[in-house]
């Protein structure tokens, strides 16, 4: 075995019990298969295609206390604990997760709790539900976030996941997301990090969409350290459509990688994908998106966009748009572009009298915008429009406007 | 539905044109790879010391690699010992020494009807050609020629003789052994090749040419190509090749290394048409081919032009290493899957030195059951201030049964660079085909004529001779395709 898993695995033989007392039988279920996984598989080395462009060993080496909260869930409508879940809630989770991926293993294995949201058919759910992730605590800390929506035939929501750090301490967050979006259902998910660089994310995310139905992933990486998100998409009925986009704004160390699949398993389904990053001083960005037509999969339209604007010359990008293509009757496209701010745009705006930082910072701003604005969402929108100002300014150092901030 | 019948049977009985085997006296060694046969190859060709020690280390590297799996392909699994890595057909004559006479006559004939003429007085339009069958060069026209303008166009085994110094500098230098593989391979048991050096300020006058043509049963073919074009130099290079039908798969894994100096300028062009296998998937050639030039002088131009058309599998990724100031590289594939082929090809374009520039042109297109991937990588490194590149690879599936993929990589390390990728797959269009169903053409014609057109920006930049003849393979190749 190799010594990086080492430390998560005497965890769980010394925690194991603990951790099965504290959660639910049907969180317990899969622990040890999800341990052999994680025993066998180890940590992804560079050479996974998946996890080529980030180190998870190192990610995972320092010795973080590891959280065995439950969650406190308190007259939010729609949440529940997983133990008190309206449903039997067996057939969704750990359904959708990858069974060969190490990472999301882990957090199958040492998971306390999980938050469940259900939104019962035909309805919708008026006001956003907005789930703040606050990190705190003196310690370092690594916390297992498992999060299960369920959107049943025509239910339609909004949700926000917000991640904060308060204490400047190390903090590891492995986060699993499952998605069920049922026939016809609408769903808007947002997820918006602002960390700090002593903080590391992963987050993998798995969503099946059933016939007609609709969902569309937001994700704003504002400020972090090590972020490596992934997201996997099954279109499994007909006439659904995704739509996945993302902005990431990086600088001094920062990392972050977006890895997305989307699989078009059946016809008709439509998929739009834009990413968009903007990389300063020493940041490293990478984004690989992977899209799939079945074999019979006719009548698809995929359209992938990723551009990028690097500023200096230690900053790094790598990207990878790929399709991967079994039909016939289809139109699938990607772009992808890596460069910097035209010289022709800031000789313009110098010339109308605006001093050259600020119409820098007008072009990156203009150049993030086109991603805020595909939000439906005006509140929010509204809200990164000002996030995005002040982090570009530099002065976003901590998360903003949180009352928890010392 | 009869007209569908009728281009299924046309085909199934459809040939390969190129499927016949000649019957000559071949030397073939045992099958089976170890030291002893690498020792016994050089000891074949008469080879000195430093070449053997080449091949021995490149053996022995190989001997702690494993086959590759990463590429998008279904591999049969390859027996490195049963295949034989040295078939001479030229045995009992004396093989490459300039003078027709001394040719069998069933190799000049072979190569009359591939359409390759090996008499100088029969040339079209002045190509210089390198035919090579199995492990041994049987011809190299217009040496002399050439000669009175210092260029050297001949086998490389002839170079290693001739030109030992230039050999020794350069072999290996731009592929290295341990590159990969079937580079460590190839560099352990390589046969035969063309060796080309254009001098200083010399612009070739005639295009150069190779012909490999695979033969004996249970052989595979491993060639070894070095091209180098010194400053201010220019030279256009072709390269063809062929193969008989047969039920077995034939290892084919080629290493091409091209130096490109100071405003040199050189055109590497290609048109594969390896046996593609039957229309079961049975047999054909495996194509695993390192292809690498290294630009490494001021404003040093170098463009690949590839038509594939042939193999069972093709993999092959022809490279450019731009580390001379304002180099400019260009990519130019056509890539097309019938049947069970598949084939995973691309480019890489790593960008080390200022003002480089590359373009990727390429088009894939698939039919049958086939599988077709484009993989290409664009690296800018932290020096490359000021790389542009631009690639656009489009794909287009013709049945419902095959695949079209697209895995480009970018590594941007610097900021000044500006690249750009963009990727479409799709189908020909039911309006264009209305529209030339509308003037009275077929839809077979209409479809050669559309692919034809879509694959046009590529085939512009072949020399006229293989222009025309990619063209035509185009149209046998998707023969049958639509239905």
């Amino acid at each position: 075995m190799a010594e990086d898993t080492r430390q998560y695995t005497d965890f769980y033989a010394q925690a194991g019990k603990l951790i099965c007392e504290r959660s639910c039988e049907v969180m317990n279920a899969p622990r040890a298969e999800a341990l052999q996984t994680f025993s066998t598989l180890g940590f992804p080395t560079k050479k996974v295609e998946r996890y080529k462009y980030t180190d998870v060993a190192e990610d995972f080496a320092p010795n973080y206390g590891i959280a065995l909260m439950p969650l406190l869930v308190t007259g939010l409508p729609y949440c529940h604990r997983i133990s008190e879940a309206p449903i039997d809630v067996t057939p969704y989770y750990n359904r959708l997760t990858d069974r060969q991926d190490a990472v999301v293993a882990l957090n199958t294995m040492l998971s306390v709790d999980a938050l469940v949201i259900y939104v019962p058919r035909n309805t919708k759910v008026e006001h956003p539900i907005q789930i703040s992730n606050v990190l705190k605590g003196e310690q370092d800390t690594m916390v297992n976030r498992r999060i299960l929506i369920i959107l049943e035939q025509c239910a339609e929501a909004d949700i926000v996941i917000t991640d904060k750090a308060v204490d400047h301490s190390h903090f590891l967050t492995n986060q699993v997301i499952e998605v069920f979006a049922g026939d016809g259902s609408h769903l808007n998910l947002y997820e918006v990090e602002e960390t700090h660089l002593l903080c590391t994310r992963y987050s993998s995310v798995f969503v099946q969409q059933g016939r007609d139905s609709h969902v569309r992933h937001t994700s704003f990486t504002l400020f972090n350290g090590h972020t490596r998100n992934r997201l996997d998409v099954s279109l499994q009925g007909e006439g659904s459509e995704v739509i996945l986009n993302g902005c990431v704004i990086a600088d001094k160390t920062q990392h972050v990688d977006n890895n997305t699949l989307i699989d078009h398993q059946v016809s008709n389904c439509q998929s739009n994908e834009l990413y968009k990053y903007v990389l300063d001083d020493s940041a490293v960005g990478a984004f690989a998106g992977r899209i799939l037509v079945r074999e019979g999969a006719q009548k698809t339209v995929s359209n992938e966009t990723n551009a990028n604007l690097c500023a200096t010359p230690s900053a790094r990008m790598y990207t990878q748009p790929m399709l991967e293509i079994y039909a016939d009757d289809v139109k699938c496209s990607h772009g992808s572009t890596v460069g910097q701010i035209s010289d022709a745009a800031l000789f313009y705006m110098r010339q109308r009298g605006i001093p050259e930082k600020e119409a820098r910072l007008l072009l990156k701003s203009a150049f993030i915008t086109e991603v805020i604005e595909t939000i439906p969402f005006e509140a929010l929108r509204d809200r990164l429009h000002y996030l995005v100002d002040k982090r570009l300014r530099g002065e976003l150092s901590k998360c903003e406007g949180c009352k928890l901030c010392k | 539905m009869d007209n569908k019948n009728k281009f299924v049977r046309e085909v199934a009985e459809k040939k390969y044109e190129y499927g016949f085997t000649t019957d000559v006296q071949t030397e073939v060694i045992d099958k089976g790879l170890s030291e002893d046969v690498v020792r016994l190859i050089s000891e074949k060709k008469g080879e000195p010391d430093w070449l053997l020690e080449f091949r021995l280390n490149a053996f022995r590297y190989w001997q702690t690699l494993e086959a590759p799996t990463w590429g998008h392909l279904k591999m049969p699994e390859i027996d490195y010992q049963d295949i034989s890595y040295y078939a001479n057909p030229t045995a009992g004559k004396s093989g490459n020494s300039g003078n027709t006479k001394e040719i069998d006559p069933e190799l000049m004939k072979t190569f009359d009807k591939l359409g390759i003429p090996l008499e100088e007085r029969l040339a079209l339009s002045g190509t210089a050609v390198d035919a090579v069958m199995d492990s041994v060069s049987v011809k190299t026209t217009f040496r002399e020629k050439l000669k009175e303008k210092g260029i050297i166009f001949c086998s490389i085994s002839e170079a290693v003789k001739e030109h030992p110094e230039l050999v020794r500098e350069y072999l290996g230098s731009v592929v290295p052994y341990k590159d990969n593989f079937f580079a460590a391979l190839n560099s352990a048991v390589f046969s035969d090749g063309s060796f080309v050096y254009i001098p200083t300020g010399v612009r070739c006058p005639m295009e150069l040419s190779t012909y490999f043509r695979i033969n004996a049963r249970g052989t595979g073919q491993f060639e070894r190509t070095l091209i180098v074009c010194d400053d201010d130099a220019y030279v256009s290079y072709l390269e063809g090749c062929t193969a008989p039908m047969r039920d077995e798969n034939q290892l084919h894994a080629a290493i091409v290394e091209i130096v490109v100096k100071e405003n040199a300028e050189v055109k590497y062009s290609t048109v594969q048409n390896w046996y593609p296998g039957d229309a079961e998937g049975k047999g054909g050639v495996l194509n695993l081919v390192t292809k690498r030039g290294h630009l490494r002088g001021r404003n040093s131009r170098l463009s690949w032009t590839q038509v594939e058309t042939g193999s069972a599998i093709t993999w092959k990724y022809p490279s450019c290493v731009l580390s001379g100031e304002g180099a400019q590289a260009e990519f130019y594939s056509v890539a097309v899957t019938n049947n069970y082929q598949q084939a995973d090809t691309g480019t890489k374009m790593i960008h080390i030195g200022k003002n480089t520039k590359s373009t990727i042109i390429s088009k894939g297109i698939s039919a049958g059951k086939s599988q077709n991937a484009y993989r290409g990588l664009v690296k800018v490194a932290k020096t490359a201030d000021n790389a542009r590149n631009y690639s656009s690879c489009d794909s287009l599936l013709l049945g419902s049964k095959c695949g079209a993929h697209t895995f480009p990589y970018m590594d941007v390390h610097n900021d000044t660079a500006v690249v750009e990728h963009e990727a479409t797959t799709s189908k020909i269009s039911e309006d264009q085909l209305f529209y030339c169903n509308q003037r009275g053409i077929n839809t077979e014609e209409a479809v050669s004529l559309i692919v034809n057109g879509y694959a046009k920006e590529v085939i512009n930049k072949l020399p006229m001779e293989f222009a025309v003849e990619a063209q035509k393979l185009l149209g046998v190749s998707l023969e049958g395709s639509v239905g």
